[in-house]
């Protein structure tokens, strides 16, 4: 297993609660800070967690979130598995439409998702479950020429 | 009898136990890696639960070394405190009550105490019951060891609940006649946004305010569900008569929500509550002005 720091290994964190997305929310911004992300890029990442574990939570019936830091080479990175085995997407192209929601939301938890990470990847099983699998890898910042 | 002459030569019983729990910590562990709390905690790999096992067995062996079977405060028990703590605090936070948490360790007993047995040739001799004894008796003290954890990670979540109960209290403050502000902080979510919508709308009445201000500075994340509320709230109040303006939606947060596709066109927004505020402010006709303009101003009028 590759491991950015000591500090960052893989974790699973459960959801099925209000309280528990606040948690993924708090524990993905501190591993995405930790390997190096950039303040949007922590923000956008944070959101698309969000999203993605809130629809565990309300249309998977709950289940984890599997984080692991990636390290490759100069580049590191943040994979983050939301997993349910609720009732599964049947029609994925219309679950990713801006706007589609089967109940009261904004439909725009997927599709946004996607927008805001650099991979995004769908595994979903009617009946089954679904998991949602996205990486987003940190940019490096090279070296500002204004250093004091 | 032969039997009482052994018990003379043999080593105090507990450290049998230490010397099994050394010897078969490997297998120990394996078993424990597939009981119910070590299984739900290390959910992503199998290794990790078997690792874990490995320290809980070499904390007890070196607790039966001390001879110390019943102490929950035998030093030995140092080294894997706060593992057992995170342990039992990542059970409680799935749900899982301290009852059930304190099941869960009494199971690992048996695992335990079967690998004990059939270390003896005579599993029913005097001398197997003895050992299997002292094993059950260090046993339980984890189990008393992880409850005291748990009660301390109980408190915490208490705590943590009662900080966000303290989030809930949001306060409408009147800024200036007519107008309203909710500082918003920490987490939106679907109870406490309705909180927040029910305390401006009631103060817009209360104030007969015009202008209503949603400074959402501290909060960390506008996802979807937080946005979604935000145009509710400013819907309601549209509909109370008020204008909603919000502010403080930071550079980081804005980049986002126009990723996620969500169009805040028809909510007024500022970058800032001072700027909120001095925008009510002037659609009422009050400006505010530094005071050596305003005498200016004075002395302009009386020439
Ligand atoms: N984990 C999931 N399990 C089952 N259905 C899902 C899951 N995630 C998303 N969906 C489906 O995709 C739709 C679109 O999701 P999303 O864009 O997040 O919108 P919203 O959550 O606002 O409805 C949902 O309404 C739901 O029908
Ligand atoms: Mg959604």
């Amino acid at each position: 297993m590759m491991q950015a720091s000591r500090h960052a290994g893989p974790a699973s964190l459960p959801i099925g609660s209000d309280a528990d997305l606040a948690w993924v929310r708090q524990q993905v911004r501190q591993a995405a800070a930790e390997l190096g992300f950039g303040l949007v890029q922590q923000t956008k990442l944070v959101t698309a967690a969000s999203e993605l574990a809130r629809n565990t939570l309300v249309h998977g019936g709950g289940g984890h979130v599997q984080i692991t830091p990636l390290d490759a080479g100069s580049s590191r990175g943040l994979r983050l598995a939301f997993v349910d085995t609720g009732p599964g997407i049947r029609d994925l192209d219309q679950a990713l439409t801006d706007g589609y929601t089967s109940g009261g939301g904004l439909g725009l938890g997927l599709s946004g998702a996607k927008r805001l990470v650099q991979e995004f990847e769908v595994d979903s099983r009617p009946g089954e479950g679904t998991t949602v699998t996205v990486t987003a890898w940190a940019t490096v910042v090279p070296p500002s020429r204004t250093v004091p | 009898m032969s039997v009482s002459e052994e018990n003379a030569e043999r080593e105090p019983v507990a450290y049998q136990v230490s010397a099994f729990l050394e010897r078969r910590r490997e297998q120990i562990a394996q078993r424990w890696a597939d009981a119910a709390l070590f299984r739900t905690v290390f959910t992503v790999s199998r290794d990790e639960a078997v690792e874990a096992g490995r320290a809980v067995a070499a904390a007890l062996a070196a607790v039966a070394a001390s001879g110390r079977l019943d102490d929950i405060r035998a030093s030995g028990f140092e080294a894997v405190r706060d593992q057992l703590g995170r342990m039992a605090a990542s059970r409680a936070r799935t749900g899982t009550d301290p009852d059930g948490v304190a099941n869960e360790v009494a199971a690992l007993r048996e695992p335990a105490t079967e690998l004990l047995r059939a270390e003896f040739a005579e599993p029913d001799a005097p001398e197997a019951h003895e050992a299997v004894l002292a094993l059950t008796v260090l046993m339980g003290t984890l189990r008393l060891v992880v409850m005291e954890t748990t009660v301390s990670a109980g408190e915490e979540l208490i705590a943590r609940q009662r900080e966000q109960l303290h989030e809930v209290a949001t306060p409408v403050i009147k800024l200036w006649e007519s107008t309203v502000a909710v500082p918003l902080i920490g987490t939106l979510d679907s109870a406490r946004s309705q909180v927040v919508m029910e305390s401006l709308l009631d103060a817009i009445v209360a104030e007969r305010a015009r202008y209503a201000i949603l400074d959402i500075t501290g909060v960390p994340t506008v996802d979807s569900l937080v946005a979604q509320h935000l145009m509710k709230t400013v819907a309601a109040a549209r509909l109370m008569g008020a204008e909603c303006i919000v502010s403080g939606i930071r550079p980081a947060i804005a980049q986002t929500i126009v990723h996620l596709g969500i169009d805040l066109g028809t909510v007024l927004t500022r970058s800032s509550l001072a700027d909120a505020l001095a925008y009510a402010l002037s659609q009422q006709g009050v400006e505010i002005a530094p005071l050596r303009a305003v005498g200016a101003a004075a002395d302009a009028g009386t020439r």
